[in-house]
């Protein structure tokens, strides 16, 4: 970098008019963004705001219809990720882009040259390690390792190609507080080395805590780009989602009612080798509260979503709905005792993909709302549950003959967790209620969640978000290898002491724990 | 002990070509491609082999051409489903059905004609060691040629960076894509090696094992070499192993018929095949091995565009 002639205040990368559109959506409309040597630069927006075009476009992943990049100065195209690591760019992708049956090791040499000296290499990721706190084994399978502990090979893989550039595409949105105060000290870090970092994210309080810039995008274009400092995280946030969101209400005080579920000693083995075992997972959750389960992602929450819905059965005992002992039923007969779930995959498990949303909404509806009887399906009854679940949670379909899939993943979740909230459920499951969905969509869910509980339904989220949990739970626990800590009232515990419990604390010291209310 | 060493020596001409035609069928499924023509590809390589014998009368020449013949109509289902992004199973399974009608077509003339088969190649001093010598080292250049074609792949696929690189291609091509690999053209060579392994195993039929040209003489071998790959769950030594063992069940219900046991003797030509799905059901009551080993993206299309 000292080498570069260019004084340091020059741009190391400028977009100048970055246009690309894909069929029926115009991606990235005349974008502009610079960024100097050393600064570590937000890309701030929502989801479908642009962001990934954009940064495939930079990484070579994908072509400009128009607009020109200039690198250090000079115009360049980059035609290809190999061409834009051999120019200093390196990017760590949202979805990991790992082979799971590989190791380590395999994982980091597929990303460098042929003919890179695996002795040498082994020492230079012993030696990125130490320096920037990033502790990894070579030699172990990629399938045993944390999602945290995943995202340290794509950066020590990013980082053994020395970049002038490092593209880092919402990075913490997989990581426990603890981890995120790690990454960005590494971060820090590898700026003050003269590293530029463009830092991805719709998280305004990390942007603020990281960043001295921040572009903007909304609907493919530019809307601002500022000084991170002369903002706030609200006026970030009306500049990113075009009108301001009203605030969320703080958790209302709970009415106290039945217990609906109750899990007692919950234990249950891996279904396989990449699963986790539950352990010994006892907790109570009472009609009109919401119970939050946070926790890094693969620590069992799928396993517990499936052992509550029935997907898995339990031994006797160990689950209870309003005090029917449901272990051994399946999921329609525990729908029946008044339990619906949404599971976290959107596609392919809360949804069908290619089946019409009559035909979903049929499937998990069917016999409580008796829409099949005897056999048949009566398809007009079905049709305007529907309708009615399209109306009220503002889905935007073509109607109750779309399929699933042709519908945006925030759309497709509100109709799901209208599915679900408009059967007049006793009890809610829901794991991951507004991953990868727009501020407003999320919005629109956690209000749904707020009164249902209100209404005196018993609402269980499991969720990787803590924020979210913090927001509209009334107790909150967290899971980690498959076992769930006591649980503790939002108002009494801080972000970082639920950090410590989904890094594996079962009880924190000085704090008091409630198991029922 | 004298009927021991005729029959070892039958089984090793019965895994032949279950070996070669598994081995190949391995890589490409490694690639992340399932490929269902390896019984067409192996009919296809068996009749033009046996064409080139015929035409030229050199075994080389012979081999080769079925090597090239298994390989050009891979290339036909490689175009399809890497090109056209066709479904793997239909357009595999397309591909068996008319490597069945294509070699019988090229193989019209060839009926009744009929050879000495493949030339021994005893290997000096070795060969003229007692049991050992004529067991390991008196066989044709193909039996030779499964011998170093197992440690090769094998050593291939875990040492060396094309075939880590392959192995990543097949278990996610959407990560290997965005790191910069060409998903494609790597898949490509994999089925083109896949194509020309099975034609050498169709070679090895009409040429060594029974030096004549019967339609369909390869009589579901194709198949049990795509039950093999499972079975050995895309691991090369245990490709052996599995290529043996079914190798070895073939004979041993021949001699089981020539012997008289009181079985009809359809009922033993089931053999082979009964144990295909009896060991395809115990290898899969352990999923854990399956998935560990199995590339993850097999049978998916890969669209470059995303």
């Amino acid at each position: 970098m000292s080498a570069s002639p260019e004084p340091a205040t020059a741009p190391l990368l400028e977009l100048r008019g970055m246009t690309r559109s894909f069929p029926g959506v115009l991606a990235n409309d005349q974008v502009d963004l610079s960024i100097a040597p050393g600064e570590i630069h937000a890309l701030l927006g929502e989801n479908g705001a642009g962001k990934s075009t954009l940064v495939k476009m930079i990484y070579g992943i994908l072509k400009p219809d128009a607009g020109e990049i200039l690198w250090k100065g000079e115009v360049t195209e980059i035609p290809s990720p190999a061409f834009a690591r051999d120019l200093g760019i390196a990017m760590v992708f949202q979805h990991f882009s790992l082979f799971d049956s590989l190791t380590v090791f395999e994982n980091i040499i597929l990303g460098m040259d042929a003919g890179e000296d695996s002795a040498r290499l082994r020492r230079d990721i012993a030696e990125i390690s130490a320096r920037y706190g990033l502790p990894l084994d070579p030699d172990r399978h990629v399938y045993t390792l944390s999602v945290g502990e995943r995202q340290r090979i794509e950066i020590i893989r990013c980082l053994l190609l020395k970049p002038a550039l490092l593209v880092m595409d919402e990075p913490t949105s997989v990581l426990t507080p603890q981890e995120v105060d790690q990454l960005f000290e590494t971060l820090r870090q590898l700026a003050d080395e003269g590293m530029s970092i463009l830092y991805i994210s719709h998280k305004l309080a990390e942007i603020k805590a990281l960043c001295s810039h921040a572009t903007i995008l909304r609907g493919g274009r530019v809307v601002d780009s500022v000084a991170v400092d002369q903002e706030t995280p609200a006026t970030l946030a009306a500049k990113m989602m075009g009108a301001a969101l009203a605030a969320e209400p703080e958790p209302g005080e709970r009415v106290p009612g039945e217990t609906r579920l109750a899990l007692e000693n919950l234990t249950l083995d891996a279904a396989d080798e990449f699963g986790i075992p539950l352990r010994n997972i006892s907790l109570q959750v009472r009609g009109g509260e919401i119970l939050g389960i946070a926790g890094v992602a693969g620590n069992g929450q799928d396993e517990l979503l499936k052992a509550i819905s029935g997907e898995t059965r339990a031994t006797p005992g160990a689950v209870r709905i309003d005090g029917n002992d449901c272990g051994h039923l399946g999921p329609n007969d525990r729908r029946m005792l008044g339990l619906a779930t949404i599971p976290e995959e959107r596609l392919g498990h809360g949804a069908v993909p290619g089946i019409d949303l009559t035909g979903n909404g049929l499937l998990t509806a069917f016999r409580r709302l008796k829409l099949a009887t005897r056999g048949f399906i009566h398809w007009g009854a079905s049709g305007r549950f529907a309708d009615s679940v399209v109306e009220r949670f503002r889905v935007k379909a073509s109607g109750n003959r779309a399929p699933a899939d042709s519908l945006s993943g925030g759309n497709l979740q509100k109709f799901i967790v209208g599915r679900e909230i408009c059967q007049d459920p006793e009890l809610l499951v829901v794991s991951q209620p507004t991953w990868g969905v727009d501020a407003g969509a999320a919005r629109t869910i956690h209000d749904a969640l707020r009164a249902l509980a209100a209404r005196g339904t018993a609402v269980l989220v499991i969720s990787q978000d803590l924020d979210e949990l913090m927001r509209i739970s009334h107790r909150i626990a967290a899971i980690c290898a498959g076992s769930v800590s006591a649980t503790y009232r939002v108002g009494d515990v801080s972000a970082e002491q639920i950090g410590l419990l989904m890094a594996g604390t079962a009880e924190l010291d000085g704090v008091e724990a409630v198991h029922a209310a | 002990m004298e009927t021991l060493l005729p029959t070892l020596l039958t089984i090793i001409t019965a895994a032949t070509p279950l070996l070669y035609a598994a081995l190949g069928e391995m890589v490409t499924e490694k690639s992340g491609v399932l490929n269902l023509g390896v019984e067409g590809m192996m009919l296809v390589g068996a009749v033009v082999a046996f064409a080139a014998m015929h035409a030229t009368g050199s075994a080389s020449v012979a081999i080769l051409a079925g090597l090239l013949a298994g390989a050009a109509l891979s290339s036909i289902f490689a175009v399809l489903v890497l090109g056209f992004q066709s479904s793997q199973v239909a357009t595999g399974l397309a591909l068996t059905i008319f490597g069945i009608g294509l070699s019988a077509l090229l193989g019209q003339g060839l009926v009744g004609v009929a050879y000495n088969g493949l030339p021994k190649l005893p290997i000096p001093f070795l060969s003229e060691i007692p049991f050992l010598g004529p067991l390991l080292f008196d066989h044709d250049i193909l039996v030779y040629g499964s011998f170093v074609a197992v440690p090769l792949v094998a050593w291939f696929l875990a040492r060396t960076r094309p075939g880590l690189v392959l192995r990543a291609v097949g278990n996610s091509h959407d990560a290997a894509h965005a790191i910069g690999y060409p998903v494609l053209r790597i898949r490509f060579l994999a089925i083109l090696f896949g194509g020309a392994m099975a034609g050498i195993a169709g070679a090895y039929l009409s040429l060594a094992y029974s030096p004549l040209w019967i339609e369909n003489m390869s009589a579901g071998r194709g198949w049990i070499a795509l039950a093999l790959v499972v079975f050995a769950t895309w691991r090369p030594w245990r490709v052996l192993a599995g290529a043996y063992l079914f190798g070895g069940i073939t004979i041993l219900q021949l001699h089981a018929q020539a012997i008289g046991v009181g079985v009809p003797p359809q009922v033993m030509s089931m053999l082979p095949y009964v144990a295909t799905i009896v060991v395809l059901v115990l290898i899969s009551r352990d999923q854990n091995k399956i998935k560990l080993n199995a590339p993850g993206c097999i049978g998916k299309p890969f669209h470059p565009t995303a």
